[in-house]
């Protein structure tokens, strides 16, 4: 399971990884905001923990396709599946290396494009934790995604079609979390949710995207 | 009959032919009653209860968007069943139910949207609000888009059953939570759910509930909603089945060459 | 460990494709599977590898046995060979990879990012994996693609080595590999078309 892991990583940092992508695609669509609202800092500073967690979204969404379709294409998903790894080790696996490079470098970046965004103080802390507790969910569902688009030639648009629903919980208490926390209020019960799902999420779905895999092998 | 006989009896209808041939034999009934019911409910609605004293006329669009919405969200829950009936028993029937009733539930899903849009224009004032039903509702139909999307992108009928009916039971599973997510998020202009409330139906005085007046109407359109769908769910699924059998047929022919 | 199919039927796609196939593969022998393009060779390697069930029959002796060879290698172009085995090895919870990398000549090659070997050398070393699994019966699908004569006679030498330890193999493969294999020849097991008034069997 760790060999599992390592690989993915290594492939992820070395040439044509992608490493990066994500982390550039979310720099850009931030610059990008005030460009389209405006450059009033107390409107940015109202609409940042918005932004950034749903460009963090999008930049986590950008780098699904590549998540098991290099290893259906190359055959390793065949390999994989008949070693005595069980497949939701492999999937469960396969979205911790997707949360390690890109959920995290997102977390650890979001602070400071949030300075960009003029983000209220107190702000800070609760987006990045907001991030670090939701973008692990965005992993796992992803990966469920990822597996039930696996075989298609152009699975990329449809898989964030069916994606993009399921993260509407996440989406719906993480940024509630980080506009709260920025201006001040109760952070507790949106933040428990979102732990929730995260939680339950991790435990439950890899079973959903290992049956589905199980299937796209056939 | 025994239990078990019966519910043996009920998984004949799995064989498609036994199917076809029954649902042929039903349709034209639902049909016919569903139409019925729905022209009655809607002229008795339309044009033979009072308006209402606060929303004047526009309060009529209930006897469309109750029904359209209701239907919406009946029909993921049919899908649901059948697709867990796919996955458990593997009958060919279930699964193309499925997707047969995909399509009528976006249209559903598309009405109470529409009629919802229209009725709140004069009453709150603006076509669209990120109300928590509203917004629910919404979602419901990205669901259904994925849905019906991923059956048409899988070429091989039975994975594309498989994929379809996980994805329809995570699917529901995340939809309610959106649900619970969304009224988190908003509390909203929209009324509770009153017409099938006890309250609604016992006529006790609350502020929300539909009155008797329109009650009945409505009744006779939902019941026509719920023929209409059956009828349509009928029709599709004999439509998928011999699409599934030309299909077949053709591979057979690819077959022996 | 001796793979026993009885009365195996398999699908493609939900499209029957053989069916009434019995064979034993013993410890030892190799089994070479031949018949026309598209009779369901690589379904048959599939099915008894696990990756799709039968549609009926029986296969007995091939849970965690099999090692499964398909077209495509599983290698990546950015890791080197000694990563790629070294990887394939952990999965499959065994170590040394140096038997390998001598079977297949890999040795000078160690070092290099499988991206930039030739299609005969990334070849080898997918067929390398095939020994760092350390399962006992092998399951080739035309694993002799792209290689010269050198290498089948490196490939052939490596399957001999693996018989001798009491390995077995079966592989689909339209050369002569010079093996003292048995053929099995899946042509007459060709699946009949069900009667089409067989509704459920006409509609599958």
């Amino acid at each position: 399971m760790i060999a599992l892991l390592l690989r993915d990583l290594k492939l992820a940092f070395r040439a044509g990884g992608g490493f990066g992508l994500g982390l550039a695609f979310f720099l850009i669509v931030t610059v990008l905001v005030p460009f389209s609202v405006g450059p009033q800092s107390s409107l940015l500073s109202t609409i940042a923990p918005g932004v950034l967690w749903l460009g963090a979204l999008l930049a986590c969404l950008l780098s699904l396709d590549r998540l098991l379709a290099l290893d259906w294409e190359d055959g390793s998903l065949d390999l994989l599946a008949t070693a005595p790894l069980p497949l939701e080790s492999v999937v469960s696996i396969k979205a911790l290396a997707h949360w390690l490079t890109t959920g995290l470098p997102l977390v650890l970046a979001a602070p400071f494009l949030g300075v960009l965004l003029n983000l209220p103080a107190p702000g800070f802390f609760w987006l990045v934790i907001s991030l670090l507790i939701g973008t692990p969910a965005m992993s796992v569902i992803g990966t469920f995604g990822a597996a039930l688009t696996v075989g298609l030639k152009r699975g990329g648009l449809l898989l964030s079609l069916l994606v993009l629903p399921l993260y509407v919980p996440t989406l719906i208490f993480g940024a509630e979390v980080a506009r709260r926390g920025a201006t001040g209020m109760e952070t507790q019960t949106p933040l428990l949710m979102l732990a929730g799902i995260t939680a339950a999420t991790i435990a439950l779905l890899p079973f959903a995207s290992a049956a589905v895999l199980r299937i796209n092998l056939r | 009959m025994s239990i078990a006989a019966k519910a043996n009896a009920l998984w004949e209808y799995a064989n498609p032919r036994k199917f076809l041939a029954t649902s042929e034999r039903v349709m034209p009934f639902f049909w016919v009653t569903s139409l019925a019911c729905i022209v009655v409910g809607l002229v008795w609605g339309f044009f033979f209860t009072p308006d209402d004293y606060k929303q004047g006329s526009t309060v009529k669009i209930i006897y469309l968007h109750v029904p359209a919405a209701l239907m919406a969200i009946n029909c993921w829950l049919m899908m649901l069943a059948t697709s867990l009936v796919w996955l458990v028993r593997r009958h060919h029937v279930s699964a193309l139910a499925a997707r047969a009733a995909a399509p009528i539930g976006i249209v559903m899903t598309l009405i109470a949207l529409a009629t919802g849009a229209i009725w709140g224009q004069p009453m709150w004032g603006t076509w669209w609000a990120w109300d928590p039903r509203l917004t629910s509702f919404l979602i419901l139909f990205l669901f259904y888009l994925g849905y019906v999307a991923l059956w048409e992108a899988i070429e091989d009928p039975d994975t594309a059953a498989d994929l379809t009916s996980v994805l329809c039971l995570v699917g529901s599973v995340f939809a309610l939570l959106s649900r619970y997510a969304v009224n988190f998020w908003n509390q909203g202009l929209h009324q509770g759910a009153s017409v099938m409330r006890a309250a609604a139906v016992t006529g006790a005085d609350t502020e929300e509930k539909v009155s008797n007046i329109y009650f009945y109407p409505l009744l006779l359109c939902i019941i026509g909603f719920v023929l209409l769908f059956i009828a349509l769910v009928l029709y599709r699924t004999g439509t998928e089945i011999r699409a599934r059998r030309i299909k077949a047929l053709l591979a057979r022919e690819r077959v022996n060459g | 460990m001796t793979l026993t199919v009885t009365d195996l039927a398999i699908a493609r796609g939900g499209v029957p494709v053989l069916e009434g196939l019995s064979f034993a593969l013993h410890p030892g022998k190799a089994l070479i599977l031949r018949g026309p393009n598209g009779i369901g060779k690589t379904t048959l390697l599939r099915t008894l590898a696990g990756l799709q069930p039968p549609l009926t029959g029986q296969i007995e002796g091939a849970e965690d046995q099999i090692a499964y060879a398909s077209h495509s290698d599983g290698l990546k172009p950015t890791l080197t060979v000694v990563e790629n085995l070294t990887f394939w090895a952990s999965v499959f919870g065994t170590n040394g990879i140096q038997t390998a990398l001598d079977a297949f000549a890999l040795n000078e090659l160690s070092d290099r990012h499988a991206g930039n070997l030739s299609a005969g050398q990334k070849r080898r070393l997918g067929l390398a994996r095939m020994l760092v699994t350390g399962r006992p019966i092998w399951m080739l699908d035309e694993p002799t693609v792209s290689l010269d004569k050198n290498a089948v006679q490196m490939f052939a030498d490596a399957v001999r080595a693996h018989l001798g330890q009491g390995g077995s193999a079966l592989i689909a493969t339209h050369i002569d590999l010079g093996l003292d294999g048995e053929v099995l020849d899946v042509g007459p097991n060709k699946a009949k078309p069900k009667p089409i008034d067989d509704f459920d069997g006409g509609f599958l």
